[in-house]
């Protein structure tokens, strides 16, 4: 079957700057491919020539079998798309947002309408219809803006970084939404910062860097490459270190390893939370105290240095790309 | 339906939206209508008897002059919520959607009509106070209204264009500035273009500003036979001449904003 989104040689300069460097991208139909990679990847700049919002320097790619250069018009009746920054009008309130978009569609004034509650109601917004946009916080910014993409039931959807900056609780919610769609059959690319949210979400991850994919393939081969989840514990007292040692060997995948100040032992795992548990509960047992203990999972960072061996260029910007992610729910 | 069939259609759905927005931050209109009122007292009292002109009342002479000198103040407001909307995240909505790609140029300078029409609406009153009135009959000076709006239109969409090529909505009223001064005062607005040295005047008898006053003065009844317009075409055929220019005015800029949209929309 020929893919939805297809894209060749994706290539785009900004003076010097190379944002994309010869991008290939395949997306089957009802298939998720995540577009995983650190700040000033290219994510976005892909996002926009396969949205026919920007034209490429050179390459070419079809969406749902239509050239985007060659018919753009044609192109954007097909799709949606969420953007990185909520393209919300913050004077309107979320109805009159989203009748705009229908009627903009050109579905007529009633049909437009009883879209617009369709998808408030179904993206949790009803409460707060008939309020500002500007009174909303960022993850109902978010989902509203999900909703307009999805007015005229686009069958290929665009998803540039939709959970950036959401706190953990809206993340989920979004996570479950992108999921339903995804059940219904929607062609989805995503792009994002969190291996967690492609794991989570994509069929096929492609890594880019300064414009070039990296790396692809699904997330276990990934994660295969990178290394799964460790438990890391640190010992109150170094001297009984061994015998914390031998309680997470038996459950360790792989070799047990010291680090820190000699006082931080790290074991690759299976089985997440279960797992932590089992060792939390034996070495409480054996009445071992810890300094911290947690369930780490490979982040976008970890991805980077095991496929380049080196961190990602923002590693060390707070907040950026590759800090460490949360163990979600 | 044609292309230019959902032009409109998308056009006014975007005026939909900015009329939306007027009503929500009604502050806005306060200070549309402040400087009009402005305008009217401050011509009316400060020049009112300072500036002789024979056989006709300054002031009567005047209110049509302020009226196109606001109107075609009112294009600011065009640039400015041009060059708005450019910044703000909606415009990403827009290009994305399947919509005519004039809309967003459409819908803002059909919206704007409404501060042109409340502004002239204050300033006819404002004038009837100070002692202006309409000497002709009520439907010439109902032309000479539309006529004003018309022209308004067609210069809003030169501003838009203005609204589009500045980096923010900060330098548009100084854009604006340099571009409707001397327009708006090169011209018969405030003296009779006679009263204005060589060049001025010849400037001014060509000014499609002066034509459009003159036209309004002459709806109004505003005029003396004692003082015709001077012997130029555009002075004699001020409504042809004015018409002629906002035929030329959006042949010119509608392309070109239009094209100016979509690769100020693309960076
Ligand atoms: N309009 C622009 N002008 C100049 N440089 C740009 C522009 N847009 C993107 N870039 C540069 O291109 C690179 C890729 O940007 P982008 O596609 O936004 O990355 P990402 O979405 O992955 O963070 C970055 O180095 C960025 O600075
Ligand atoms: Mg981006």
């Amino acid at each position: 079957m020929p893919a939805v989104i297809e894209a060749r040689g994706l290539t785009k300069r900004y003076g010097h700057v190379t944002a994309l460097d010869g991008l290939d991208l395949d997306v089957p139909s009802a298939q998720v491919l995540g577009l995983l990679g650190p700040n000033g990847a290219g994510k976005t700049t892909a996002v926009r020539i396969l949205t026919t919002l920007l034209r490429p320097d050179a390459g070419r790619a079809t969406v749902a079998g239509v050239d985007v250069l060659e018919q753009p018009e044609e192109v954007r009746r097909r799709i949606g798309l969420s953007g990185q920054y909520a393209a919300v009008d913050e004077t309107l309130t979320g109805y009159e947002n989203l009748e705009m978009i229908g009627r903009l569609y050109r579905l007529g004034r009633r049909r437009a309408r009883a879209r617009a509650s369709e998808l408030l109601e179904r993206f949790s917004l009803t409460d707060a219809a008939g309020r500002p946009v500007k009174t909303y916080s960022g993850g109902m910014r978010r989902r509203l803006d999900l909703a307009g993409s999805l007015v005229a039931e686009p069958s290929v959807l665009f998803l540039d970084e939709p959970t950036t900056g959401l706190d953990p609780r809206s993340r989920v919610t979004m996570w479950e939404v992108i999921r339903e769609l995804v059940d219904r059959g929607t062609t989805l690319l995503l792009t994002t910062q969190y291996l967690e949210e492609a794991d989570r979400l994509a069929d096929e991850i492609v890594v880019i860097d300064h414009g070039r994919a990296i790396a692809r393939g699904d997330a276990d081969a990934l994660k295969a490459e990178v290394g799964g989840e460790r438990i890391e514990v640190v010992v109150r007292d170094t001297d009984r270190i061994g015998e914390v040692g031998g309680i997470l060997e038996t459950v360790a995948l792989g070799q047990v390893v010291v680090g820190g100040q000699g006082n931080q032992l790290t074991a690759p795992v299976a089985g997440g939370p279960d797992t932590l548990m089992r060792v939390l509960r034996e070495l409480d047992a054996a009445g071992l105290e810890l300094l911290d203990v947690g369930l780490r999972r490979p982040t976008l960072d970890d991805v980077f240095l095991a496929l380049t061996g080196q961190p990602t260029d923002d590693a060390a910007e707070p907040g950026g790309g590759a800090a460490t992610e949360e163990v979600g729910p | 339906m044609s292309r230019i069939g959902w032009a409109v259609h998308d056009g006014h759905i975007v005026a939909l939206r900015n009329v939306r927005k007027i009503r929500r931050v009604p502050e806005v209109l306060v200070f549309v209508l402040i400087s009009p009122i402005m305008f009217v007292l401050l011509f009316a009292y400060v020049f009112g008897d300072s500036i002789p002109i024979a056989g006709l009342d300054y002031r009567e002479f005047l209110i049509a002059g302020i009226f196109a000198q606001t109107v075609i103040f009112g294009a600011t407001f065009t640039g400015a919520g041009i060059a708005e909307d450019m910044q703000k995240g909606i415009i990403d909505r827009f290009r994305s959607l399947p919509m005519s790609r004039s809309a967003v140029l459409v819908g803002r300078t059909a919206s704007d009509v409404i501060y042109n029409l409340l502004s002239i609406l204050i300033m006819t009153l404002t004038g009837l106070l100070v002692g202006w009135r309409i000497r002709g009959s009520l439907i010439d000076a109902l032309g000479g209204f539309l006529l004003l709006l018309v022209f308004a239109y067609a210069f809003s969409w030169v501003m838009a264009f203005v609204g589009l090529l500045v980096p923010s909505v900060e330098v548009i009223n100084n854009a604006s500035f340099i571009v409707i001064f001397p327009v708006t005062f090169i011209a018969n607005t405030f003296v009779p273009s006679e009263n204005l040295p060589g060049p001025l005047r010849t400037f001014a008898e060509w000014n499609p500003v002066s034509a459009v006053t003159q036209a309004a003065r002459e709806a109004f009844g505003n005029t003396n036979p004692a003082l015709p317009p001077p012997d130029v075409w555009p002075l004699r055929h001020p409504v042809a001449y004015t018409l002629l220019w906002v035929g030329i005015i959006l042949v010119v800029f509608i392309p070109l904003s239009v094209r100016q949209y979509q690769r100020a929309a693309a960076r």
